[in-house]
């Protein structure tokens, strides 16, 4: 089948380019890339007034399956993930069973390939079983299809099993993506310790419980010469260690998802269970500080964290109530609303954190529209303003805090592997 | 004690002092004042909420909260339910918004709750058509402590605005601290905490008071001490090194008082006493202690709250007021 984008503003940051033109898709690959391109054999899409770029890059989402599926299914996921104008999602393993073998991973690329919709990019356990005891078989995990491993939802505890793990990860060229929580200093902490945690006298998590950990991980890397990536980066302090890290040349990157970036702890006054998150929602002042770190690029990429829990799990005592939102449906407008309206990036600047960065540290071969790249492409209308209601959301759970909010720009056609898989008419 | 006020009563829930404004405070107190009266009759009973169910609601244990609540209803003529959850269907797995629509199914008014959990009234008012009364939830607010116990300092030492209070002790795990920080910088008081380091929690300063960790800075010029109970079944790993310790360097003891505090400084508790450890035994009992007045008035004040609660949908509630203390209940 070919396609023929017509007169989308083409944004590739992996080529430099931001520039109006046409993109020809066939047998699944980019054809030909810019100017004006004539094919009457082609489906055509007409992309006036809309961005078009290489399909998202999610480097941190929750499928709940195999285990949980009655929370969500690669399939629910799968198709939120479109809507919200992701291509590929790297499934944290921290599913019941995780996924710290060749046959689980072969199993959710497998049902990737069943669905249909987006790419599935697993990412396996660093330790076996998730379990921070013994390195989980990297090497197998590697060969199965993982570009990265991660105990994703834990911290390793063990600075000596983390050291020991991060050199034989990258012995495999395995990207290890670090969930930095000292689980000593969260303890039974609910929300951030700041005046708000104070007010609301619910059990706080100080900035510290990330920070520290963040510290380490950063020097193990360095000791063990290995590609380390921060999970949801949350706290000032953190994006502070961060830059320096970078500046002295570890191999260091790190992401932060949309809730950080819009919310702050003043918002749990409602006791909300949705803003409920780990890490959680810190202050005015830890948010504006990663919204300064994702301009100047000390954070590389925007990820999701899209956590999905039931209502009946979620309507609760704050206290019990388990931790995590969705977000691959609202990642898109949360970050023109927040990072491009208010000036932190322009555009280009947001194709590289959602789609670019994330395949160039995963070392992937997507985020880009070069010519002979693997047609993943999401067109979007930048100024498309819409509703996010309950009866909109793919997820089979709908446990985010910004149902009803007003969003600002939708994606309106996402095409991956050369195929068509979602195509709004009008909303 | 009356007042000019012309606050009325609109809010169906009363989730905390936080959200309250100082008139409406100062309209809570003022109609305990009447209720107070009505306590001190022969029969100490008015029909003001007759017909109306009341629910205590308590997850976690209680002996004063609860009793106070029930007799206040009970002396506004209301229907009373009590829930010990300890034996009820929580025990089988049944979550709280189950239990209260299916209490609410049963058609009750207003519903008091008390729970471990931050948020636990805020969560139930969202799910239930009653009115929901916080009657302490885990460490965020005691809004009925606070009340009662502005309306003690008021009741005797004429005023609130401009007196020195200090309030000692676990100020971390304390309800009643931040209930009563609220309502005492709302009215004006000048408020300071004190407590070990580790008991006070960060950018307390923020909510408009002084913190200190010495005792005699606390107790030096204060008018009242409201007094907390250290809350050994709140602290999972222990936030300071011993009782005995904890006794040495923040116990109040007459010696202390006499070297540094005001002669009639007043001394508060909200219970129950721990003897010996915050306070010693003599000063619990001595002259300048309105501990169990405090304990009085809860009842006052609660009745208050029900009454104000339970009339919120009413235009005329200074009219019923008035009428409900002209008819005075006596024996056929």
């Amino acid at each position: 089948m070919k396609i023929l984008i017509k007169n989308g503003r083409i944004i590739d940051p992996s080529q430099g380019i931001d520039k109006t033109g046409d993109i020809l898709v066939e047998n699944g690959k980019i054809a030909q890339a810019g100017g004006s391109i004539k094919d009457k054999n082609a489906k055509t899409i007409l992309a006036k007034d809309k961005i078009v770029a290489p399909g998202f890059v999610d480097m941190h989402t929750h499928l709940r399956e195999p285990g949980r599926e009655e929370v969500e299914t690669i399939e629910t996921a799968l198709s939120a993930a479109v809507s919200g104008g992701f291509t590929t999602v790297s499934a944290m393993p921290n599913t019941e069973p995780p996924c710290d073998s060749q046959a689980h991973v072969k199993f959710l690329l497998e049902r990737a390939a069943e669905v249909k919709l987006a790419n599935i990019l697993p990412v396996g356990t660093i330790t076996k079983n998730r379990e921070g005891l013994e390195m989980s078989e990297m090497g197998e995990l590697r060969q199965a299809g993982c570009l990265a491993v991660s105990d994703d939802g834990d911290p390793v505890a063990d600075p000596g099993l983390m050291r020991i793990a991060m050199e034989y990860a990258s012995m495999v060229d395995l990207l290890v993506i670090s969930h930095c929580e000292d689980k000593a200093l969260s303890a039974e902490g609910v929300m951030h310790e700041g005046y708000w945690s104070t007010v609301l006298g619910l059990k706080p998590i100080p900035a510290e419980a990330e920070s520290t950990i963040v510290e380490r991980d950063i020097r193990l890397a360095g000791l063990a010469g290995a590609r380390l990536h921060i999970a949801h980066v949350s706290t000032a302090e953190s994006v502070e260690i961060i830059k320096n890290a970078k500046k002295e040349g570890v191999k260091v990157t790190a992401e932060v998802t949309p809730h950080h970036f819009t919310l702050s702890d003043e918002a749990l006054k409602t006791f909300d269970t949705n803003m409920k998150v780990s890490p959680p929602l810190r202050s005015a002042k830890d948010v504006q500080a990663l919204k300064e770190g994702i301009r100047d690029g000390t954070i590389d990429v925007i990820a999701t964290d899209h956590a999905p829990h039931l209502a009946n799990e979620k309507e609760k005592e704050f206290d019990y109530a388990p931790f995590g939102m969705i977000g691959l449906e609202t990642a898109l407008p949360l970050a023109v609303m927040k990072l491009v309206d208010e000036g932190y990036l322009d555009w280009p600047g947001l194709i590289r954190k959602l789609s670019t960065r994330p395949s160039e540290i995963l070392k992937y071969n997507r985020g880009s529209l070069e010519k002979g790249a693997p047609a993943d492409i999401v067109i979007i209308d930048p100024a498309k303003e819409w509703i996010y209601t309950r009866d909109r959301i793919r997820s089979r759970s709908s446990n985010s805090p910004f149902i009803g909010w007003r969003m600002k720009s939708a994606v309106t056609d996402v095409i991956v592997g050369g195929k068509i898989v979602l195509k709004t008419a009008g909303m | 004690m009356s007042t000019k006020n012309t606050v009325k009563w609109t809010k169906k829930h009363l989730l905390g002092i936080e959200d309250l404004s100082a008139e409406e405070i100062q309209l809570i107190l003022d109609h305990a004042v009447g209720f107070k009266e009505v306590l001190e009759r022969p029969i100490p009973k008015v029909p003001t909420l007759r017909g109306k169910t009341i629910v205590n609601m308590f997850c976690e244990p209680s002996t004063r909260t609860r009793s106070s609540f029930e007799l206040a209803a009970k002396r506004l003529s209301a229907d009373t339910l009590n829930l010990a959850t300890a034996s009820s269907s929580f025990l089988k797995g049944e979550t709280l918004k189950d239990t209260a629509r299916n209490i609410e199914a049963m058609k009750v008014d207003m519903i008091v709750m008390r729970h471990a959990c931050p948020g636990a009234p805020h969560f139930l008012s969202g799910c239930v058509g009653a009115s929901v009364i916080n009657a302490g939830d885990g460490a965020h607010e005691h809004p009925t402590q606070a009340l009662l116990d502005v309306f003690t300092i008021r009741e005797k030492l004429g005023k609130v605005k401009g007196l020195k209070v200090s309030i000692i002790g676990d100020i971390a795990h304390s309800r009643v601290a931040r209930s009563n920080i609220w309502a005492l910088t709302k009215l004006g008081a000048k408020v300071t905490v004190c407590g070990p380091k580790t008991l006070i929690p960060v950018e307390i300063e923020k909510m408009g008071v002084r913190a200190t960790y010495d005792v005699k800075e606390a107790l030096s010029g204060a008018d009242v001490l409201n007094m907390l109970r250290i809350q050994l079944e709140r602290q999972k790993r222990p936030l300071f090194p011993s009782i005995r310790e904890y006794v040495r360097e923040f116990g109040i003891n007459s010696r202390l008082l006499e070297k540094h505090a005001k002669k009639e400084v007043m001394i508060m508790h909200p219970g129950p006493i721990n003897r010996g450890v915050e306070l010693s035994q003599d000063v619990a009992d001595g002259e300048y202690s309105v501990i169990l007045n405090q304990v009085t008035n809860g009842v006052a004040v609660r009745m208050a709250v029900l009454f104000l609660l339970g009339h919120v949908k009413k235009e005329q509630v200074g009219e019923q007021h008035k009428k409900m203390m002209k008819n005075k209940l006596t024996i056929p």
